[in-house]
């Protein structure tokens, strides 16, 4: 090892604490993308394999019934691969020990066959009998929430039948990966259930013998889909086809979907600020210590090392710190990875988790955060390093003082020797000052960031089920009724309110966009479910046009007053060109509201309701669960409070994680660089704090002249860190915006004090180590020296 | 006779570093009188550093006895040491030592704002003969000039002792002569007890009373019966 080697190797050991501190902020950016990036490969991966050895569907289509030969039509339909035609629909459960009733979705499988379009994974047990109509099997995430294994039993309505079923098996379905209930927020798998029945059996208990009501279809490599789509339609049409739709849409994709994007959304917005702020510190801790062997680099220079050897030599030290930090980034990125993964492995129902480890993905965070590093250190080496040796040898010209503008008015006059002193040096390098600013206001960020996913959660269930949905439960039943079936809803035990509801599947189109939407009925005095503006004020509802939720306006480009094509998809299907009369905000899905008479005019078969939304006494629920269970019309029940409790329960578990994580990460960010910084300051100074020492001056009054400075940067940081904070945020709420979920932009106050608050914890644990140098400052030793 | 202001007796200072002890000081007994002035002379590591250091509270003996008039510095703890300083003592040292973001008014006015009976900047200032170059920084001053605000800097607090460490180690022979003028006028004017270090033997002549330093001893003290001006000193 060369001499020049064993320098950079003496200091970084001296240099130990501020290089690990660096290294600390660098393995955040290093863990960061590859956590973020890592989870969403596997998790794409694992869905992709899942898929294919499971033949997920590419298109799916709902119908009211068609005879089992359709099926051969569709198979002929160019492009198609195969077609599993099934039978489907949701039924509600009814199983010991829960009061409220649940929801399943029954679906069948074909009799003596795999099926050749989504097929379910068997975890335990067998698949149900042909000859046994009250067998079923059913999703995993179910089974568990239940306790529930093969022989185990519970209650169905199905029909208007009450049956008991049995479970023959446990079974995972790559259609349901992420399963949502009806009228549901989250996935809350105690509520509801995919039950697996034999073609045979449910096509009896639903009176569909040799006929279907659902369908899904794999295409051929190539295929055309819109084409598919549209033949599809075309022949389910007379069937009472719902439309088709593509695998984009249907529901457990779109979920992953959107997870795989805000995971990536947020591998392009964290990891950069660590990297970025690592960079700065580098280059802060690499400009002092050439501003101290300024000397040296002349000494090098004049025995013959050549600028490149000398810079070389610099950046060698900045790879050292680098490597550091890369190499704890990799540990803690996998081991973040590992869990983050492991969370969705459990959030989402897989059969298998496929965990890889991404050599290009660690090979690119590792050459970016060396990158970032080098540039860092590029820019504080060759200032020095382009000087002449003779010049290099000699001391710099002595810092140039100025007195401040406030000064000049007599502003700082009440402040002390001391505290102008502090001002003036922080003054003097204004870049530096404010780039300290500016990564410390990074951590105020990301911890305005990370509260602000408690306020959005805030907002969204304040609105949502304070203002937009205020019922207690939701019915919807099998088929559409006519207004009488509302009285008798209203006649059922408990129910102190109950308002009809109706949504209707239709095509939408306007210029070249066309997206298959659900018309929801909606009544302007309705009091249970409204449609409401941001500020959950009720929203007028016109009775000749279109309420479309922002996304759905976005979707198909439609602004006030724009005519939209509108066909309903069932029914009559008949076909309207409708106004845009409002455009209100939606934070779930891409919902359209009409004047629900004008929905009935439209559809053309009279006033109909699909269910009715209740508001219900909560010391008459049992005897009302009991009565649902008991309804054979009723085909789901939506309970707003438990749904609202699964949702907060889901988020705030999230919530708390990623809270956890992102004020670990703020704290090493502020604590990096206010550490950094102090210590800088403290070597360039030590000359005058010992100086002050010497005078008489107290550790203290020293140490006041080090936090007047330090304490000017973290005060201007706050409303920089709160402004970059807003700018996350705002990032933040675009890279998860999506068709089935936007957020709010909303912030508290106190997010921001908060945020505030936890950097100056940090600040002040750098503080106090910076007092016990101050403590160790050795007078003599610096006032011997020359500057 | 005069007072004594500071007494040593016995005094040693050992460094260690690892295994290997360094004896800085082997056994002082000195005395500087009040309003004299003393020049310590002596070759580099002969200890008039170490006993400059240890008397003006700056270190502390590891045996032996240090008083200030009727204060015993021996066992002070750091926060004595601290008043100590800032109530008693002045220091001028080799590199000045001023603040650069502060101006020459400020860096005197630093010490006067803590101090019990200072006098104005602006007189201290005067009295070095820097009237005219009181709002200037450091970096706009000479090396002469800097070191002279050092000294009106150390005496604005109108300290009872003026510790002075190589105060013309960096200067030319012309500057050095400006500085030792200012000193002499001070030790007069105010009547403060000065120490001089010094390697510059020609020096010894403005003194009262001159220390020879030789490892770590007093190797001679001499009296001088006829004090020479500082403006006839040269180099």
């Amino acid at each position: 090892m060369g001499a020049l080697d064993r320098k950079v190797l003496r200091d970084f050991g001296r240099l130990w604490a501020q290089a690990l501190a660096i290294a600390l902020v660098m393995a955040c950016g290093v863990a960061s993308l590859v956590t973020f990036i890592g989870a969403a490969r596997n998790l794409d991966e694992t869905r992709a394999a899942y898929y294919e050895r499971y033949r997920f569907g590419d298109i799916f289509a709902s119908l009211k019934r068609a005879p089992a030969n359709v099926a051969g039509k569709i198979t002929a339909i160019d492009g198609v691969a195969a077609v599993e035609a099934r039978v489907r629909d949701l039924v509600i459960l009814d199983i010991t020990g829960m009061r409220e009733p649940a929801s399943g979705m029954a679906i069948s499988l074909p009799d003596f066959r795999e099926p050749s379009v989504n097929r379910p994974f068997l975890r335990d047990g067998r698949l149900p009998h042909p000859g046994n109509p009250d067998e079923v099997a059913v999703t995993e995430a179910f089974a568990k929430a239940h306790g529930f294994s093969p022989g185990a039993r519970f209650q169905a309505v199905l029909n208007g039948t009450k049956r008991t079923l049995t479970i023959s098996g446990v079974v995972l379905s790559p259609e349901f990966i992420y399963a949502l209930g009806p009228g549901d927020i989250m996935p809350d798998d105690k509520r509801f259930g995919i039950l697996f029945f034999s073609q045979r059996a449910l096509a009896g208990l639903l009176d569909l013998e040799g006929a279907f009501n659902d369908v899904s279809v794999r295409l051929l490599k190539g295929a055309n889909e819109q084409a598919v789509l549209d033949a599809l339609d075309r022949i389910l049409e007379v069937y009472g086809g719902a439309g088709a739709i593509p695998r984009k849409d249907q529901q457990s994709h779109a979920f992953l979907d959107s997870e795989l994007e805000q995971l990536r959304s947020i591998a392009g917005i964290i990891p950069p600020i660590f990297l970025a702020v690592s960079a700065f510190l580098i280059n802060m801790i690499l400009s002092r210590l050439i501003a101290l062997e300024r000397e040296q680099i002349g000494l090098f220079k004049a025995v013959g090392y050549s600028s490149t050897a000398v810079a070389a030599h610099y950046i060698k030290l900045v790879v050292a710190i680098s490597a550091l930090g890369i190499a704890g980034g990799f540990a803690l990125g996998t081991w973040l990875g590992n869990g983050m993964f492991r969370l969705y492995g459990d959030f989402f129902h897989f059969p298998f988790l496929i965990f890889r480890t991404h050599a290009d993905v660690y090979l690119i965070a590792a050459a970016v955060s060396l990158l970032a590093g080098v540039a860092g250190g590029l820019n504080a080496v060759w200032k020095t390093v382009r000087l002449a040796p003779a010049v290099a040898m000699r001391p710099p010209s002595p810092t140039v003082y100025r007195k401040l503008a406030p000064e000049r008015l007599g502003l700082l006059k009440p402040f002390s020797r001391l505290t102008v002193m502090g001002l003036r040096h922080l003054m003097r390098h204004p870049v530096r000052s404010g780039l300290t600013a500016l990564g410390t206001s990074f951590a105020v960020g990301l911890l305005v960031i990370s509260m602000f996913f408690a306020d959005i959660t805030n907002a969204l269930t304040a609105w949502l089920y304070d203002q937009h949905q205020r019922q207690s439960a939701t019915l919807i039943f099998s088929e559409e009724q006519g207004p009488g079936a509302l009285q008798a809803v209203r006649r059922l035990p408990g129910v102190l309110d109950a308002e009809p509801m109706r949504s209707v599947s239709a095509l939408l189109r306007h210029a070249h966009h066309e997206r298959r939407m659900s018309l929801t009925a909606a009544t302007p005095d309705a009091q249970l479910v409204r449609v409401v503006d941001d500020a959950g004020r009720p929203v007028f509802i016109s009775k000749t046009g279109l309420t479309l939720t922002e996304r759905a306006a976005a979707i198909l480009e439609a602004r006030r007053g724009d005519l939209i094509d509108v066909q309903l998809l069932q029914g009559k299907r008949r076909s309207a060109r409708l106004p845009v009369a409002e455009i209100v905000p939606s934070y779930f899905g891409y919902a359209v509201f009409m004047h629900a008479d004008a929905l009935d005019r439209l559809a053309g078969e009279g006033p109909r309701i699909g269910g009715a939304n209740l508001m219900v006494d909560a010391h008459q629920v049992d005897a009302l669960y009991a009565a649902i269970k008991q309804t054979p019309q009723i085909g789901s029940l939506t309970l707003q409070d438990a749904s609202r409790a699964k949702f907060d329960e889901t988020l705030e578990q999230n919530i708390v994680i990623a809270t956890t994580v992102y004020v670990m990460l703020a704290v090493i960010v502020a604590f990096g660089v206010v550490y950094n910084a102090a210590r800088i300051q403290l070597s360039e100074r030590a000359r005058e704090l010992a100086s002050l020492r010497v005078l008489g001056f107290t550790e203290r009054e020293v140490y006041s002249v080090l936090l007047a400075e330090l304490g000017a940067i973290v005060m201007i940081a706050q409303p920089l860190g709160w402004l970059i904070g807003l700018g996350l945020c705002w990032l933040v709420v675009n890279g998860f915006d999506s068709d089935l979920f936007r957020m709010p932009f909303v912030i508290e106050a106190d997010t921001f004090a908060i945020a505030s608050l936890v950097t100056l914890a940090a600040v002040a644990v750098s503080c106090i180590i910076i007092w016990q140098r101050i403590l160790n400052l050795d007078l003599i030793r610096v006032l011997k020296t020359r500057e | 006779m005069a007072t004594p202001v500071f007494e040593a007796r016995n005094v040693t200072k050992v460094y260690r570093t690892g295994d290997v002890e360094v004896h800085a000081l082997r056994g002082i007994d000195a005395t500087l009188y009040e309003g004299e002035l003393t020049v310590m002379l002596g070759p580099s590591g002969s200890g008039k550093s170490t006993f400059l250091n240890i008397i003006g509270g700056l270190d502390t003996a590891t045996s032996g006895q240090v008083r200030f008039r009727d204060w015993d510095l021996t066992d002070a703890s750091s926060r004595e040491l601290t008043r100590f300083r800032r109530d008693h003592v002045g220091f001028v040292f080799q590199f000045y030592n001023l603040i650069p973001s502060l101006t020459a008014r400020e860096n005197v006015s630093l010490v006067t704002e803590i101090s019990p009976r200072p006098m104005k900047p602006a007189d201290a200032l005067d009295m070095v003969d820097l009237g005219d170059r009181m709002d200037h920084f450091p970096a706009q001053l000479s090396g002469g000039e800097q070191q002279r605000v050092a000294i009106a800097r150390a005496i604005a607090k109108q300290p009872e002792v003026l510790l002075c460490d190589e105060p013309t180690g960096a200067l030319d022979s012309e500057t050095g002569v400006t500085v030792l003028k200012a000193l002499e006028h001070i030790n007069a004017e105010l009547d403060t007890s000065t120490a001089i270090i010094t390697h510059n033997v020609g020096i010894q002549q403005m003194a009262h009373r001159v220390f020879s330093f030789l490892d770590g001893r007093i190797a001679e003290t001499h009296v001088n019966d006829r004090r020479v001006a500082a403006e006839s000193l040269h180099w």
